[in-house]
């Protein structure tokens, strides 16, 4: 076999197992292999040499040796901690998220530097005091995106016309908004999506994280994208998200309104 | 063998060996084991305080009242427990979480035992609060949120020093380690 014994490539803690005694399953995720797991031996013990590099959320650069069921990492070192991350918990619920998204999105040995791109790009920027804007829901519109399921937004996903101005329906199943011709045809649930929701999906779309980063929308407005949102992830990945209960614990000033509506 | 094999540690060959010294054992040495077996399942509860494993209710550390009644140290599991006795350098309570709130793994804090704690401090003898959750991501987010329910209150919060550990190595700790064994440092 020509493969070489140990491989070099740098990659996003995302999760961890503990394995045995001392040892862990982490799930990283990489840029030119999509998401790698691998086993990190001792790193539970106090003295190891590794266990402070491979925390969860750590940008690390990692020397990994093929194993015969999983591959072992036998060096790691940081390359960025993200402390400022670590230590608000607000900060670190919606870093969470953003890991398990992708954790949920990404597949292993799929490769996807944009996804990869998006990943550090948000852990650097939910670094900053400065609030987060609309920061995680640029993540998800882009995660989706870049997944292949970008929401539908000029559309109609039921019969092809496009979107007129006005308030409108949001379709988890079909990915999209529908136009408001097609609504009585449908028998699913279905979210309501407003002329100024929809904007702002559009908008972070095809926008840059800097512009997401400053633009602050009513609470009412956002409260309803975290719906559509939500809801739509949740149907992708068919699971309901411990991360977002979470976050949505620990963020101050949620309405109930919004935690309600997303267990409904 | 396939018994000894479910437990935590125990590879197919060392399952092999138990097995084989099991059968070679004396018979009265064999049922010492199996009683020892059986006590851990019937016996040991958890304390109604502390939460921490314990063969009599209150355990023997909420029970003795020479310890620090005004101290409670909080951990993430019983075994931590153990861990800060050896030290010898606590002698105040503790209070056993059973887990630490790991969103990715499908744990929140409703499935710890954070409500009986904030149950504790309603009397107003507890004066301060160890929070002594492990220094990783998970450990540290539960510390944050059990601090921010317990700051109302008006109790002290404080958690463990961080740094190097003793034989350690200053070329391969992490720089969070390093960054806070730096700030932390104390006088000669």
């Amino acid at each position: 076999m020509a493969r070489p014994r140990i491989y070099k490539t740098q990659g996003v803690v995302l999760r961890q197992m503990p394995l045995g005694e001392a040892d862990r399953i982490l799930t990283l995720f990489t840029p030119d292999m999509g998401k790698l797991r691998a086993v990190a031996r001792g790193v539970r013990r106090t003295k190891s040499r590794m266990g402070g590099h491979l925390e969860p959320l750590t940008h690390v650069s990692v020397s990994v040796a093929h194993g015969k069921a999983l591959d072992t990492i036998a060096e790691a070192e940081t390359i960025h901690s993200f402390r400022g991350l670590r230590e608000d918990l607000g900060r670190v619920s919606r870093a969470i998220y953003v890991a398990e998204l992708v954790d949920g999105f990404s597949a292993e040995h799929s490769p996807s530097p944009n996804v990869y791109r998006l990943l550090l790009e948000a852990l650097h920027r939910l670094q900053e005091p400065s609030g987060s804007g609309q920061l995680i829901r640029y993540f998800e519109v882009q995660l989706l995106r870049q997944s292949g399921f970008g929401p539908e937004l000029l559309r109609c996903v039921e019969c092809r016309s496009d979107i007129e101005p006005g308030d409108h329906l949001f379709s988890s199943a079909k990915g999209g908004v529908l136009c408001q011709r097609c609504r009585p045809q449908s028998g699913e649930a279905l979210l309501p999506l407003s002329l100024n929701g929809m904007k702002v999906l559009r908008y972070l779309q095809r926008e840059e994280y800097a512009k997401a980063a400053t633009l602050t929308v009513p609470q009412a407005l956002g409260d309803e994208l975290e719906r559509v949102l939500g809801s739509y992830t949740r149907y992708v990945l068919d699971r309901e998200l411990k991360s977002a209960e979470f976050m949505h614990l620990v963020t101050p000033g949620r309405s109930r309104r919004a935690t309600g509506a997303r267990r409904g | 063998m396939e018994q000894f094999h479910k437990l935590p540690g125990i590879g197919p060959k060392t399952a092999q060996r138990l097995t084989y010294y099991l059968v070679r054992m004396p018979k009265d040495e064999a049922r010492l084991l199996a009683e020892a077996v059986l006590a851990v399942k019937e016996r040991i509860v958890f304390c109604s305080q502390c939460y921490n494993i314990t063969e009599s209710n209150p355990c023997v550390l909420c029970a003795d009242p020479g310890r620090d009644q005004a101290r409670i140290c909080v951990v993430e599991e019983a075994m931590d427990v153990l861990a800060l006795e050896r030290t010898g350098a606590y002698k105040g309570l503790y209070h056993v979480l059973h887990g630490v709130i790991s969103p990715m793994n499908g744990i929140g804090p409703d499935d710890l035992r954070i409500q009986p704690l904030l149950g504790r401090l309603k009397g107003g003898a507890v004066q301060e609060i160890i929070l002594a959750t492990n220094p990783n991501l998970e450990g540290e987010a539960t510390s944050m949120y059990i601090h921010r329910l317990i700051s109302p209150l008006g109790v002290k919060v404080t958690r463990p020093a961080r740094g190097l550990p003793v034989g350690g190595d200053l070329e391969y700790a992490d720089e969070v380690t390093l960054g806070r064994a730096i700030e932390g440092r104390q006088e000669f």
